[in-house]
Formats: structure tokens, sequence, C-alpha cells
């Protein structure tokens, strides 16, 4: 009886749950180390994975020639950057990718912009955009190779057209998800043609435009080093052909290292974007 | 409403609307005089969408006569807001350059509070504050005819009748004609001047509201349209007595 009536008064109280502050501090859940640590929990994964490799290095569970050590391949930067090879490779190639982007997203985003806005627009072009798509940029080199030789040009056009479509997917997408109702009222309030599309159609489209430019980011740097491995004698992709020719891996590994941090410097560059475009969306505001 | 043309801000004369075989408005007429407050109930699908949007111009009629003052606006049901652009910039969106200030737009925020706010983003707004921000926008225009399409339907209890004074103050305040699309009989009671039923693209019902203002529900009259007005929606009333058989309200007045 005595037993019986205190298990209901352990039940009753399992019920409840304290969400006073006091009690909930105590709970060290994901959400609270994000607001302690910030940024901090960024850096823990890549963090761990340094570790893990120097580890393995030193224990000799990876051996040289599968993955030169941390340290082999600190050495190995000081070299490039020494001889000033990195530094004149990262420049050329830079200027490659922006240029190939700067045209491939100028195009991909404007036809999305038109199409998206207007009827006329998709029906002339949508569909040829969606034939081109699915091309591989990789199977158009050969012919790039015809057209433009071996130079510049041909590189920076394999860049282009590797950005159009992520650029354009994006941007159309983000222009046909605008509230209909957003622009009808607009309408109502005496905005059309380019007024509409500069005041509610453009600025509401961004956040996807943007969307857009990370991708096509990232899909620059891939054609790139596709464009540089194949027939190039300078930039980033030049340096891992020669390195792989001669079978070393130390300065393919440097190199595979330089790629994934050109990978942060986009995703940087795009938040810096979002935050300086884009203050008016809830995740802006917040701060 | 005996009005001369001049103060006639509104007509609407046999217009007639299709869309395909579907007939939405069959020579529909409603006149309404310069600070008129005119009600227009319809159950959904009756062809009051189709007329706001012919008096708004994102429609044109088939058939028929339609006049409005150029100086017209409206509030939506939702706010509609640009969540790119602040607050004051909403409110004097779309307007010329020499009338889009900030003063302008400070003039018709005091109008419904919200001064303090005119800098902020429309994403950080309540619901009621973006409504209210709506009718700002309404406002700064000065129309002669304000459009209202449900703009309380979507507010919570408290917020809606707050509102609803707003308006009615305002509207004493600036005087212009005033179209209320709603769904709910009360408030076309407590607001309006005229009451006016839409059942499948035609008038059926044209109701002076000849009731001393502020209105009270608890009013006999009240009691009286409403039964009226709700029957021609086809609601049979449910507080009705019970020694009244039901079907008795059915009798409605019915208008040409």
């Amino acid at each position: 009886m005595n037993a019986g009536a205190s298990l209901e008064v352990l039940a009753s109280e399992a019920e409840f749950q304290d969400l006073s502050r006091s009690a909930a501090r105590r709970d060290v859940s994901l959400p609270y180390l994000r607001r302690r640590g910030r940024g901090l929990l960024r850096i823990v994964l890549p963090l761990a994975l340094l570790v893990v490799w120097e580890i393995g290095s030193a224990t000799k569970v990876i051996s040289e020639e599968t993955l030169p050590s941390p340290a082999t391949v600190v050495a190995q930067f000081h070299q490039l950057i020494a001889t000033g090879q990195l530094q004149a490779a990262l420049g050329i190639s830079l200027r490659r990718a922006a240029l190939g982007l700067l045209f491939g997203f100028a195009v991909g985003a404007g036809f999305g912009l038109l199409n998206g806005a207007s009827r006329l627009g998709e029906e002339i072009f949508d569909s040829t955009m969606q034939m081109f798509r699915m091309i591989p940029f990789l199977a158009i080199i050969p012919l790039l190779i015809v057209w433009f030789g071996i130079g510049e040009t041909a590189k920076v056009v394999l860049i282009a057209f590797a950005c159009v479509f992520p650029a354009y997917i994006n941007t159309y997408a983000a222009v046909r998800s605008i509230d209909p109702k957003l622009i009808e009222a607009a309408r109502v309030f005496g905005l059309r043609g380019r007024k509409l599309a500069r005041t509610v159609i453009l600025p509401n489209a961004l956040p996807g435009v943007l969307v857009g430019l990370r991708y096509s980011m990232g899909v620059s740097i891939l054609a790139l080093i596709a464009a540089e491995e194949i027939n190039a004698n300078s930039g980033l992709g030049y340096l891992v052909s020669v390195a792989q020719t001669a079978l070393n891996n130390n300065v393919i590994v440097a190199l595979v290292i330089v790629y994934g941090v050109l990978g942060l410097l986009i995703d940087a560059i795009v938040r810096v974007l979002e935050a300086v475009l884009l203050p008016w969306r809830p995740s802006g505001v917040r701060k | 409403m005996a009005a001369s043309r001049h103060d006639i801000a509104v007509t609407v004369a046999e217009a007639t609307k299709s869309f395909g075989e579907r007939r939405v408005l069959d020579r529909f007429d409603l006149n309404i005089a310069q600070g008129e407050f005119v009600a227009l109930l319809g159950v959904s699908g009756s062809g009051k969408t189709t007329l706001l949007k012919i008096l708004t111009e994102l429609e044109r009629v088939d058939d028929g006569v339609v006049r409005v003052p150029r100086a017209r606006s409206v509030v939506f049901q939702e706010p509609r807001l640009i969540p790119s652009m602040r607050v004051w910039r909403n409110v004097v969106v779309g307007q010329p350059r020499a009338q889009a200030t900030r003063a302008a737009a400070e003039w018709a925020l005091e109008e419904v509070g919200l001064v303090s706010h005119a800098n902020a983003w429309p994403l950080t707004l309540s619901g009621g504050e973006a409504q209210r921000v709506a009718l700002a926008r309404a406002l700064v225009r000065e129309p002669r005819l304000l459009l209202l399409d449900e703009p309380f339907a979507s507010l919570d209890a408290l917020t809606r009748l707050r509102m609803q004074s707003l308006v009615t103050e305002l509207c004493e305040r600036h005087n212009p004609a005033v179209l209320l699309v709603t769904h709910d009989v009360d408030e076309a009671i407590l607001l309006a001047d005229r009451t006016v039923v839409l059942k499948e693209g035609r008038k059926t019902l044209d109701l002076s509201v000849d009731l001393p203002k502020p209105r009270s529900r608890a009013n006999a009259d009240f009691e009286r349209i409403r039964r009226a007005l709700l029957s021609e929606l086809g609601v049979p009333s449910l507080e009705s007595d019970h020694a009244e058989p039901r079907l008795s309200v059915a009798g409605a007045q019915e208008t040409g």
C-alpha cells in the first residue's frame, strides 16, 4: 500500500519538466555549445581530422607514400612559397576562374531573371538552356581546343560555360518563387515594368541568386582544375599535373589543401555578400 | 442615396465578367457616394475578388460601365509589404518621386501609430503592425476610394477590434468612399453605412444600416439586419427562438 503510493508520486513527478533557467543550464546541449562557442564549433572537426592525420603518420599507421605527414606537407608549402611557384600559380588560376565566373554568372543570372519574369523569354530560351545544361562541361574540352586553341580563351570559355547553369537554375527558381500576391500589390500601387523589376523582383530574388553564385563559384574551381590539368603551362592544375608525372605526392597533397581552402574562401565571400546585400532577412535582422 | 454625379465616387453599372464559360459578374450595379462606407458580403466564389480586381485595374470588365477615382488604394488580407524595403519606403512605394518622401511616410505612419517603426524591416513586425503599415501605405495616397479586402481576417481577435476602430476613425477623418469586402456579417454591420450581398455574380441584397455609431450588437435593429444578411448568405439562424420555425427566416428582401 505504502510502496504503491510513493510509486504514484514518482510517476507524477516524471510527467513534469523543469524549464526554469537554472535547470536548463545544466543541460549541455548542442545549441548551448553553439551559443557559448559561436565560431569555435566550426573548426572542431577540421582540427580533429588534422590530429588523426598527425597521429596516423607519427605511428606509421599511414605510410609516407600513401599520405605524407602534416610536417612534410608544411615543409612542401614552405618550398612552394619560397620559390614563388604557389603565388604565381594561384594568381593565374584565380584570374582564370574569376573571368570565367564573371561571364558565366552574368549570362546565367541574366537569362534566369529574364525567363523567370517574362513568359515570352521563358518560351524562347528555356528549352535551349535545358538542353545545354545536360552537356557535361568536360565533354566540350576537345571542341574548345579546336575552336580556341590551347590559350587562355579556351580555359575561360570552359569555366564560363560550366558557371552558366547553376546561376541560371537558381535565379530562375528564385524569381518564380516570389509571391504573386506581392507583385499584384506592387502593381496596384503603381509599380510596373522596369520599376517593378528593380524594386520588387530583383531584391526579392537576390537570396536565390546568391545561392546560384555559391554553386557557380564552386563549379568555376572545378572547371578550372579540369582546364588546367588537360592543357596548360601555368596555374595550380599545371603544378598538380607536373607533380603527378613526377609521382610527387607531397605537392599533390599541398595543392589539394589549397583547393579546400578556396572552398572555404568561397563560402566566406558568399556569407559576407549575404550579410551586406540581404540585411532585411530574418537571419540578418536577428543580429 | 440621392447624390449628384459629383458626389458619386464609384459607379459600376451592368458590369459583366466571364472566365471561359463561368460568368463571375452578371450585370452588377454598385454606386458608392463620396464618404460612404459600403460593406460587400458574399460566400467564397461569389465574385467579390473579381469585383475588387476590376476596381483596382487588375482585370477589365467584358461589358458595362466602371468609373472610379484615380486616387484609390487597397488594403489586402495579408499586409503584402515588400520584405527588402524598410517600412517607410514600403509606405510610399510607387508614389511619384516628389511625394515619396520620408516626411510623407512618417505622416501616414503617425496616423496608424507606428512612426517609431519607420526604419524597421517588414519581417520584424508582428501581424497587426504589418497590417497597420499596409493601412498607412493606403492612406499616404490620400485616396478618394479605399478598398478593403478582408483586411481584418487574419488578425487575432484583440488586434482586429483595435484595427476596426482605427479604420473607422481614419475613414471619418479622411472621408474616402470605402468598399469593405468581408465574410464577417457582424463586422459589416458594425462598420458600414450600407451592406451589399453578392451572390453568383449578382447583387441580391442592398441594405442601409441606419444605426447610430458606435454600434452595439445588443441593439435589436442590429440583430434584425444580421438575420436578414445571414439568411441571404444561406446561413440559417442558430440563435433564433425555438418557437419560431427555422424556415421563416429564409424570406429575404430581394432587390434588383
